[in-house]
């Protein structure tokens, strides 16, 4: 980490004293856990579209939460202002949750950086110049348009943050984390006469830019986009009904994400509002089934060196086997019950309370030849690209939607499919899987998890799996 | 957690530093917000949560060249830095020939702020205690309601205001201030076929406005209880229900098609078809942001402009796009004042209260005149495709035959496209719910594809 830890405090106009005092103040009630979480968000964009970068925007938004919890209530206040009036009055606020009468206590604060930096960059994204990424974007622009005629409009799009928090827990430890990400978009939209379609590709991390700069990783992303804006403009509808699907390597993993993973957060469980609550112990899939949340792994997006409640992120078996081993879960929930953090506490920003939420979720290699598994399949469909999904955890349905499909007809894919979306029921979906291959890929860094009105960033990855019978939904009955 | 600002001297301070640096044009806006939010959950309180925010947000242009800033780190020393950077980047992006403000001669007057009545001055009289009591009957009406209602996500109040300032380097000064509240409940039902949950809610910019805990819970349970036992449909092409409150979304699609930012990039399903029939003639839409106590209403755009009343949809016709300034300029068209603004950004078009009229059947009548066929009752997924038309989500709903609700279904697929939707419906509500800013009343469409079995 490029500055010390009092430098980090300083540019919060924050210094160890208002801390420790801040957090004695919310400690003067008779409080199970309290913290304090100051954040500061440096970020910049740039994009283009009609081969322009037509705009650029950078902001500064910063801001304290404070956190008292009693059993399984809380008390939570923010503010943008960090200054000792407002954490002070913040302070009583939150703790107002829990029963006053503890004498008010004081704190010994000792300040430290995580014990992993899976994220070493040097020079973030956001801190390069504007000129490197205006450049970056025409080349985008250039190379997209020269691939296809039919190629007619080409969005781009180069973002970059960095993240510093400073969370200070109730025994008085405080952990900084300073938290870069980029991302970079490129949508392309393919025209054939009356016929209009879109391909989208995106890649980022917890990177340097020179990661996209260096090699040719930018320009996989572009071929990749014109290549699916052009293969969508052959596209055949897609078969509605019940079929057998394979699922390529990657990005398909969010099929994990809605279909198990949001069912495995420790909340909804506690709460037995989950489809897979008291299932511990219990064969939830296929035995060639084993997934994992891991917010360990270096560089992705979904990778933290502490959760946003201080806990190590660390690599927790789900799905072993197709035996349900665990659940995600931050410290009210882990607590409530009995059971350990697992550093899955998240939140979206400073205004939000944190709640259990995956890093990277994703399937582990299994022994299948991925060109015989699709060799398999008399007839089926192929799906290798994403838009987003859905899940509804209690019910345990869950929808997401195709960007890149095929058909598969006697063991080969023949034609592209258009607006193939696939609805399933999660706690059924995985004993479906009967065949997993030895090709796991994590996604390319774009995912975007939305829970409670939070979003946060997240990484999914998958073999390629068989899943049988499998609800696909499409205009031609 | 209180604040010496004055916003319009921030706000001229922001506009004068980003002169000084090379800006030829600015808007900026200044915006405070607090809001307090109760969550009980099985009778007893889960979260209290006081929120304050505060942000400045500029746009700079130096010739024909934009830049933008937004910041929540209001010391002079950085905002300044800031604005030099933002000055120092709108030298490098592209020259754009129909960039920048509205005409100077445009900011005639925004009337009628004081009459669209989107402050509630009681708003600040709600208590946490009151609120609790009222989250805590909401949860308790619907759980009490049925014996298979088991479990509860809780219910949840929030209420607040928000006041926001917008200047520009051409004079003008704006401001206003609002005020919103709501409460929902989420109560959980179990039968040995399994859970499931749905939700009820209200919201209003005034407290007297709210519907009242017992119509809230009650409406919740009855929503969670229909969906009990679902089975998976058959896969078929029969005629579709949406009710109201997913009618609604299917309308927030047509108004982001007919945004001017999809047309003018051709991510448009429906662009060049300004004067066609995009919609059965039955079809009426309208944009209002004039509406006293809208849930969008506003007297003035993201630009400044004092907002109109608009027809968009006149017996299926598409009578305009929606427009801000430059997306007009890109059309060679007139801003709509559809200007939409947050903190970042530039501004962009968005629709206000944006209704669709109602018909003269009722729910039932529309089921009625149905042998086979579904009533959708939730979409999800991201299966709307405004760029191609195409369509394809998640549903969930209740099976129709012979005119009756028969059982709930789940676990399936509506598939159709967005033209063939607008110009199947055969059949329009007279539900319209006039609490929400984007609101249909609910439709039938005559045909569509059903995946599930």
């Amino acid at each position: 980490m490029g500055d010390s830890k009092s430098e980090v405090l300083s540019s919060f106009q924050l210094d160890e004293s208002l801390v420790a005092k801040t957090l004695g103040e919310v400690l003067g009630h008779d409080v199970d856990d309290a913290d304090l979480y100051f954040e500061r968000v440096e970020s910049d964009g740039l994009s283009l579209e009609e081969g322009m970068v037509k705009e650029a925007s950078r902001s500064v938004h910063q801001g304290a939460g404070i956190r008292a919890v009693s059993g399984d209530r809380t008390g939570y206040a923010h503010s943008d202002s960090i200054d000792a009036r407002p954490l002070l009055e913040g302070a009583r606020a939150a703790r107002a949750i829990a029963r006053s009468g503890a004498a008010s206590q004081s704190v010994a604060i000792r300040t430290h950086a995580p014990a992993s930096d899976l994220y070493p960059v040097g020079r973030a994204g956001v801190e390069e110049p504007i000129e490197t990424k205006l450049d970056l974007l025409q080349q985008i622009d250039a190379r997209a348009r020269a691939i296809d005629p039919r190629i007619q409009q080409v969005f781009a799009s180069v973002s970059c943050n960095k993240k510093t928090v400073v969370i200070a827990r109730r025994d008085g430890e405080v952990l900084v984390d300073e938290r870069p990400l980029i991302r970079l978009s490129v949508s392309c939209i393919a025209i054939d006469g009356s016929n209009k379609q879109v391909g989208s590709a995106g890649g980022g991390g917890r990177v340097p830019l020179t990661t996209y700069l260096e090699g040719d990783s930018w320009e996989e992303l572009v071929d990749e986009a014109a290549r699916r804006a052009v293969l969508n403009l052959s596209a055949i509808e897609t078969p509605a009904g019940e079929t057998d699907v394979v699922l390529g390597p990657g990005w398909p993993g969010i099929l994990l994400h809605e279909a198990i993973g949001h069912g495995l957060e420790g909340d909804f469980n506690r709460k037995k509002t989950s489809a897979f609550s008291d299932l511990l112990g219990q064969k939830v899939a296929s035995e060639l089934v084993t997934v994992v949340d891991d917010g360990t792994i270096p560089w992705r997006r979904g990778s933290l060196n502490v959760d946003d409640e201080g806990t190590p992120t660390k690599n927790t078996v789900l799905i072993e086997n197709g035996i349900l081993k665990g659940y995600m879960q931050d410290r009210l929930n882990a607590r409530l019950m009995g059971m350990e953090p697992t550093g899955n506490g998240r939140r979206q920003s400073y205004a939000h309370t944190p709640m259990p939420r995956m890093t990277n979720t994703f399937m582990l290699a299994g022994k299948d030849d991925p060109e015989e598994i699709i060799a398999g399949v008399k007839r089926g469909i192929y799906a290798v690209a994403f838009g987003g999904g859905q899940v509804d955890i209690t019910s345990g349905k869950f929808v997401f939607a195709g960007s890149e499909a095929y058909l598969i007809e006697d063991g080969k894919i023949t034609s592209p499919v258009k607006g193939a979306t696939f609805i399933g029921n999660g706690p059924d979906v995985l004993t479906r899987v009967s065949a997993v291959g030895h090709d796991l890929e994590l996604d390319k860094g774009v995912g975007t998890c939305g829970k409670d009105g939070q979003s946060v960033p997240v990484g999914v990855g998958m073999p390629t799996i068989r899943v049988d019978g499998l609800t696909v939904g499409g205009t031609s009955a | 957690m209180s604040d010496t600002f004055v916003p319009e001297q921030l706000l001229a301070r922001v506009l004068d530093s980003a002169k000084r640096h090379g800006a030829t044009e600015a808007d900026a806006l200044f915006v405070t917000s607090r809001s307090t939010e109760v969550r009980v959950r099985l009778g007893e309180t889960e979260q209290v949560k006081q929120s304050n925010g505060k942000g400045v947000g500029l746009r700079v242009l130096v010739g024909d060249r934009t830049a933008t800033t937004s910041s929540s780190d209001l010391r002079p020393e950085a905002l300044e830095d800031l604005i030099q950077r933002t000055c120092a980047a709108a030298k490098l992006t592209a020259s754009d020939p129909v960039s920048g403000l509205p005409e100077a001669g445009m900011f005639e007057p925004a009337e009628g702020d004081e009459e669209l009545d989107l402050f509630d001055p009681r708003i600040d009289d709600l208590s946490v205690e009151e609120a609790m009591r009222i989250a805590k009957e909401t949860e308790e009406v619907s759980r009490s309601a049925d014996t298979r209602i088991t479990n509860s996500e809780g219910a949840e109040m929030s209420w607040g205001s928000r006041q926001l300032f917008l200047a520009n380097t051409s004079g003008l000064m704006r401001s206003r201030q609002t005020s919103s509240a709501s409460f929902w409940t989420t109560p959980i039902a179990e039968t040995e076929s399994g859970m499931e949950r749905d939700y009820w809610y209200t919201s209003a910019r005034h407290l007297e406005d709210l519907t009242n805990p017992q119509e809230v819970g009650e409406e919740a349970a009855r929503r969670t209880i229909r969906r009990l036992g679902a089975k998976k449909p058959e896969t078929c092409k029969v005629p579709v229900v949406f009710e109201s409150t997913v009618a609604s979304r299917l309308l927030g699609a047509l108004s982001g098609a007919i945004n001017g930012g999809s047309v003018y990039r051709e991510a448009s399903y429906l662009g060049g078809q300004l004067g066609e029939s995009i919609a059965a003639p039955t079809v009426h839409i309208t944009d209002d942001p004039r509406i006293v106590r809208g849930a969008a209403s506003k007297a003035f755009d993201g630009e400044g402009l004092a907002t109109r009343r608009h027809e968009i949809v006149k017996d299926g016709v598409l009578q305009t796009y929606l427009l801000d300034t430059y997306t007009a300029r890109k059309l060679g068209m007139e801003t709509t004042r559809h200007a939409s603004r947050g903190l970042g950004g530039t501004p962009s078009p968005s629709s206000t209260n944006f209704w669709m009229a109602p018909g003269d059947k009722t729910l039932v009548e529309l089921i009625g005149e149905i042998e086979n066929g579904l009533l959708v009752t939730e979409l999800f997924g991201v299966g709307v495709n405004t760029i191609t038309g195409d369509y394809s989500q998640g549903a969930v709903g209740v099976w129709i035959e012979n005119g009756e609700l028969t059982h709930a279904v789940s676990e399936f697929t509506i598939a159709s496209t967005l033209p063939a939707i607008w110009n199947g419906i055969d059949g329009i509500g007279s539900d319209l719910d006039r609490r929400r800013a984007t609101s249909a009343p609910s439709f039938r469409v005559s045909s569509m594809t059903v995946a599930g079995a």
